[in-house]
Parts: structure tokens; C-alpha cells; sequence
């Protein structure tokens, strides 16, 4: 094990590892943040913390994260290129690490143009790629980005996402090889939808032999309604929706087409116990956290393995 | 070379108001080839000031000129005769040669015409696209010759984000996703292989990261 | 202002416009004598900076008028005018003196009676608007001193 991280360790002992995302309220509401996570409670291995997503402002990643650990859960610290240099970010992740967070998603973040503070400059001093790589130094070398040695190095275990429907395709599988590289140990993928496409993506990742360096969670979300599929469709860079997903939630009376969502997701995460090289399920269920005991009840992956179940199996990680 | 675009004339007729007889000066370099400040762009804007403050009942003189550079100290004194007859200099170069004209002239106030947008390259008549962040440090050999720095929206130097949607970046489709034409690029060279090559954490101090830069050539210098 | 005659500037293109006015003078149509016509090889040759040009010396409006789209001789000059005409109207408006002083046409070589019109219509129309403002502002400016 390269950390103390519960997700590492679940991962590592070979469970179906289910995660889920609570996104910090924009004001000062602490309250809010713990009633998100109280419904992850004894649902999910780890609950993702978005970091002032779709680039609008919220509550800190970081102070949401303490809130969450704080309640007995594991949190997972997003951090976005866009937001911090590297000084920021190291100093960040220490601090979450002094309170207990041991594990977080590196990403580059939504571009400020679609949030609300289009006018904000984007940072973006180091990419997503070298922050895995950077937080991997803190860990493996116990070393700061510049060089110096750290005085308690912070042990996170290291997440990236991984969207396999964006362009072009066939850099996708060589783009979560750089990640690998840079000392990736999960991710989390794009929500998916077109299955196929995925199925064909995570072929390619198997064929480098990918699936066994990096535990691969399915990201999932389920759709509220027609016109949420159609606005994933047509409005969200990135994401693929298939023409039949978007009829089939049409083809159902309004007032049954959450059920409808739910059962899609249902049927795309039992299509996806069932492919070779994916390790979990990432559940991003947008403003419907409530749904997700629910979803991952019905999708059979409950009860959640109690974390000391089997602290020494494998590392998986080889 | 240096783009820039005219400032819009309602700001240009603010700051002259005080004044009465301008020195409209235009530079022969980049701004004219990005046609924002050469001769023929000092000759409009002439005409459309004097026209508009002659309308106004408080006609301007405006002296046109237009140098070989104004970022050059050796131009700059063909302006030096001018000077005791202008209240105020309009300058149509680029932000270099408006603060070497402050420079140079000290009692006499300069505004800038334009403003100064990014260094690029003609994409077509009438278009100019950026192309460089003077990095200091270019990365061009391995990224097959197109700039992530400058090119890609997050300035990704291990892209493609999950944004790039058909060769087009998520922030706006008149954009090209430069991981799509590094890509392209790195294929047509049957350099593949240089993708996965992660590219390090820069180090921006070449860039402004160790504050304003000076080139000295030991060489050159008096 | 009743003693009004606007002082027009025509940029003609050699190819059709300005062989138009031949037309009409051979076919002995009756058409403005404010209208100053001046021959270009193609619109495409008309900057913004004649435009402006002739109405700061006192012009109260000035035209292009080039080839029926598609017929510019040189391609696309007639297009690459317009554009610039464009350009013009947006400055003019800026300055508060107007884009409605200026404008395109487009005609064949063939169309006597359609320039002649054309150099009617405008003329009345800048006599509607009435003289060029700077114009004006210039002659009390020469009043004042005089």
C-alpha cells in the first residue's frame, strides 16, 4: 500500500469501489455540505469534493473536505490548475493532509469562461499531468515541486479523470499513459453514456496494459430528465449521448423519466461489472446526491466492505 | 510580429479634449502590417478626429507622422522638431513605442491609440491569430511545432483536456484545439512517439517569472 | 440652407459604373451636376481613407459604385468595397457624423439610366440630410476670422 487512503484500500482488495461527488455550496453554509455527505454515509468508499466547479465560486474544496472528514467519511480533495499555482496547490494539499484527507483528484478544471467570473485570469502554472506528478514527488521523494525536502511529507493516494468520448479518440488511451506515467493511482472517468465508445476505449487500455497500473472508476450520472439528456448532448463539451439514450427518456411520460435515468444508469453499470479493467463506479448525480444510496443499493453494491476487511491484500498497483 | 487593434473613438475623443494640437504619430512596423497604426490608419483617424472635433466648434491640429519605428531611439528624434508645437502626442504604435515616446519626451503627455493584443501571424487577409506568450523558453521542437503556451486554452502543455470536441476547444469553436494540431502535426512528422514524452512543469522565470526582461548583447553593447 | 447643392464624390469603376455615365451621357439622361465622378480601375481600389478624405475637404457625400455582384473584373473588389463601405458608415457613426453620407451601388456597364438615377436619388438624399457638418462648423470657423 503506498497510502492510508480507504479508497486505496478497497481498490487494492479487490471490491468494486463506488465513489460519489459533493459540491460545496456558494456561501458560508456548513450545514449544507454536512447534510450532502450524511447521505453518502456507509454508501460510498469516498466522497469527491469539487473544486469551484464549472469554474463558479463555492466553498473551498479544502473546507469542505475538513467538514467531511470531520464526520468520519473520506472526503476526496478536487484541485483545479485553473485556480492556484503550484505554491498554492503544495501548500493546500499539506494542509488537507494535516487534516486528515488523504486522497485527491488532479484535474485542469472548467476554462473561468463558463462560470461566473469570466473575467478571473485562469492560473493554469502547471497542468493537470504535472500536478499528479508533483503530488507524487511529495509523497514518493518526500520533496516539494522546487526541489526542497518536505518536513512530513503528505501520503495521497493520486486520482486524475479521464474522458474517453473527447477528440481526438485515438489520443485518449495515450493520454491516460501520461497520467500513468506521472504516477497516476485512480481515475475517474467522464460520465458515460455511449458504453460502446467506452468499451472500445478501455480495449485500448487493456491492450497497453494500462488496467493494471491504474485502477479505472466508471464515472456515472444519472439523467434527470429528457432535457438533461439533451443538454449533455448538445451543450456539455466532451460528452457523448447517443440519439437512443435521448429518445428512450423522451419515449416515457415526464413525470417517469427520472425512473427512466435511474434505470439506464442501473443497466450501464451492471453492462460495466462485466469489463475487464474497471474497478469501480464514480457516481456524479448532479443536484440528486439523495438518489445516490438508492442507485447504489439497486445496483448491488451494497453493503460497502467495512475498510480494515483485508488491510493487507495486494497492492494491485504494481 | 506585434498585433494591436484602434481603440474606440469615443475613448480616443475623451482623453484629447483638453488639447488642441496633437501629434498623431504612426509606426511603420507591425502595426502596419496588422494595418492598426500605419500611414494609412494615421490618415483615417486624422480625419475622422479632425472631422469630429471641427463638428464640435473646437478644431484640432493634428500633425500626421509616421516613423520607421517608434520602439527605436534613433526614429523617435524625428519627432524631437515637432514637439514644442503639440500639446499632446496620439500614438498609433504598439505599447513599446508609446512608453519609448513617454520615454523620450518627458514634458509632453502621450496616449495610446490602439491597444496592444498578442504577438501572431496573419491567418488570412484581415485575420491575425496569436501565436506566442514569449515564454522564453520554447517548446515548439517537441510539440511539432504549435505552441500549447499560446495556442491551447489552458495553456496545457500535457493536453488534450477533455474539452476538445472535432479539432475545436470547448471555449469557443473558432478556436483550434492546438493538442488536435500538435497531434496532427506530430503525425504527419512520424513523431508520435513525442506525445507521450511528458512535458515537466515549466519554468516561467524566462517568461515574466523573474519580473521585466532585458536582453544584453555583451557583443553589441556601447 | 435653401441655396443647398451638396457637393457629391462618386468613385466609379472603370468597368461599369463609370462607363454607365458614359451611357447616360450618350443617352442624353439628365443626372446631377453635384455628383463629382472620379474613375478607379476597380472599387476594390477605394480605401477608407479616400472616403474619409473627401468628406473632411467638404464633400456632404460620397459613393462607390462598382460591378453587379459576381462581375468585378478583378474577382472581388466590388466585395472587398462594400466591406470597406462598412467599415466607413461604423467610423462616420462614431464621430457623429453619420454613415447615411455614404454608400455603395452596384451597376453594369450597360445601366445608363440606373446611374443616372442613383446619382439623383443620393444627391436629393444628402440634400435631405444637409451639409456636411464639418463643413459647416468650417465655414463659421472662416466667418469667425474673416
Amino acid at each position: 500500500m503506498k497510502t492510508e487512503s480507504t479508497l486505496e484500500k478497497i481498490l487494492a482488495s479487490g471490491h468494486l469501489a463506488v465513489t460519489s461527488e459533493c459540491g460545496p455550496p456558494r456561501g458560508a453554509q456548513p450545514q449544507k455540505v454536512r447534510e450532502k455527505a450524511e447521505m453518502l454515509r456507509g454508501v460510498v468508499d469516498g466522497v469527491n469534493v469539487t473544486d469551484n466547479q464549472t469554474a463558479m465560486v463555492r466553498m473551498s474544496s479544502l473546507a469542505a473536505c475538513i467538514i467531511i472528514r470531520q464526520m468520519g467519511l473520506n472526503p476526496i480533495l478536487q484541485m483545479v490548475s485553473r485556480d492556484r499555482n503550484r505554491l498554492a496547490m503544495q501548500s493546500d494539499i499539506i494542509g488537507a493532509y494535516s487534516h486528515g484527507i488523504d486522497t485527491m483528484l488532479c484535474l485542469s478544471g472548467d476554462h473561468p469562461k463558463f462560470g461566473d467570473h469570466p473575467m478571473a485570469a485562469g492560473v493554469h502554472d502547471i497542468d493537470s499531468v504535472q500536478m499528479v506528478e508533483m503530488v507524487k514527488n511529495m509523497r514518493q521523494e518526500g520533496r516539494f515541486q522546487g526541489g526542497e525536502k518536505i518536513d512530513g511529507p503528505p501520503q495521497m493516494f493520486i486520482g486524475a479523470a479521464a474522458n474517453p468520448f473527447a477528440d481526438p479518440f485515438e489520443l485518449r488511451v495515450a493520454r491516460l499513459a501520461k497520467k500513468v506515467k506521472a504516477g497516476v493511482d485512480f481515475i475517474q472517468t467522464q460520465c458515460i453514456y455511449n458504453v460502446d465508445k467506452f468499451e472500445k476505449w478501455m480495449q485500448g487500455v487493456r491492450d497497453r496494459g494500462l488496467h493494471e497500473q491504474v485502477y479505472i472508476l466508471a464515472g456515472i450520472t444519472p439523467m434527470k430528465s429528457v432535457g438533461m439528456a439533451r443538454y449533455m448532448k448538445n451543450k456539455v463539451p466532451g460528452m457523448d449521448v447517443p440519439d437512443e439514450l435521448v429518445k428512450r427518456m423522451g419515449g416515457v411520460p415526464k413525470e417517469k423519466q427520472a425512473e427512466e435515468g435511474i434505470k439506464i444508469c442501473l443497466e450501464t453499470i451492471e453492462r460495466l461489472k462485466g469489463v475487464e479493467g474497471v474497478r469501480g463506479f464514480h457516481l456524479m448525480a448532479i443536484e440528486w446526491e439523495h438518489k445516490v444510496p438508492e442507485i447504489v443499493e439497486r445496483a448491488g453494491l451494497l453493503p460497502r466492505p467495512v475498510e480494515q476487511a483485508n488491510p493487507q491484500v495486494g497492492t494491485g498497483n504494481a | 510580429m506585434i498585433t494591436a487593434e484602434r481603440k474606440p473613438l469615443e475613448e480616443l475623443i475623451e482623453c484629447l479634449k483638453p488639447y488642441r494640437r496633437i501629434l498623431l504619430a504612426g509606426c511603420n512596423e507591425c502595426v502596419t502590417v496588422c494595418a492598426a497604426g500605419g500611414r494609412k490608419e494615421v490618415g483615417i483617424l486624422s480625419s475622422a478626429l479632425n472631422m469630429h472635433f471641427m463638428k464640435e466648434g473646437k478644431p484640432l491640429e493634428i500633425k500626421e507622422i509616421t516613423l520607421e519605428r517608434q520602439c527605436d531611439p534613433e526614429y523617435l528624434e524625428q519627432l524631437a522638431p515637432q514637439m514644442d508645437q503639440v500639446d499632446a502626442v496620439l500614438s498609433m504604435a504598439c505599447g513599446c513605442g508609446v512608453q519609448e515616446v513617454a520615454r523620450r519626451f518627458k514634458e509632453t503627455p502621450v496616449f495610446p491609440a490602439l491597444n496592444t493584443k498578442f504577438m501572431g501571424a496573419s491567418e488570412r487577409p484581415g485575420m491575425w491569430a496569436e501565436r506566442c506568450q514569449g515564454c522564453g523558453d520554447c517548446v515548439l521542437g517537441s510539440t511539432g511545432g504549435v505552441c500549447p503556451i499560446s495556442r491551447c486554452s489552458k495553456q496545457l502543455l500535457n493536453g488534450p483536456c477533455g474539452g476538445s470536441t472535432l479539432g475545436k476547444c470547448e471555449v469557443n469553436p473558432d478556436i483550434d484545439c492546438a493538442w488536435q494540431l500538435i497531434w496532427d502535426r506530430l503525425k504527419a512528422l512520424g513523431k508520435t512517439e513525442l506525445y507521450e514524452e511528458n512535458l515537466p512543469a515549466k519554468d516561467w522565470r524566462p517568461g515574466r517569472g523573474a519580473g521585466p526582461r532585458k536582453i544584453l548583447r555583451e557583443d553589441l553593447a556601447s | 440652407m435653401e441655396n443647398f447643392e451638396p457637393v457629391i464624390v462618386a468613385y466609379c469603376c472603370h468597368y461599369c459604373a463609370y462607363t454607365a455615365a458614359d451611357m447616360a451621357g450618350s443617352m442624353r439622361l439628365r443626372y446631377p451636376a453635384n455628383v463629382k465622378i472620379i474613375r478607379v480601375p476597380c472599387t476594390g481600389k477605394v480605401d477608407a481613407i479616400h472616403i474619409m478624405k473627401a468628406l473632411e475637404k467638404g464633400a456632404d457625400g460620397v459613393y462607390v459604385a462598382g460591378c453587379l455582384e459576381g462581375d468585378c473584373h478583378f474577382k472581388n473588389g466590388n466585395t472587398r468595397a462594400a466591406r470597406r463601405l462598412a467599415y466607413v458608415k461604423k467610423l462616420l457613426d462614431d464621430i457623429g457624423i453619420g454613415g447615411e453620407r455614404v454608400e455603395m451601388f452596384l451597376m453594369s456597364a450597360g445601366m445608363g439610366e440606373r446611374f443616372a438615377q442613383t446619382a439623383s436619388d443620393f444627391t436629393e438624399k444628402i440634400r435631405t440630410l444637409g451639409p456636411n457638418p464639418v463643413k459647416a462648423a468650417l465655414g463659421e470657423a472662416k466667418r469667425a476670422v474673416g
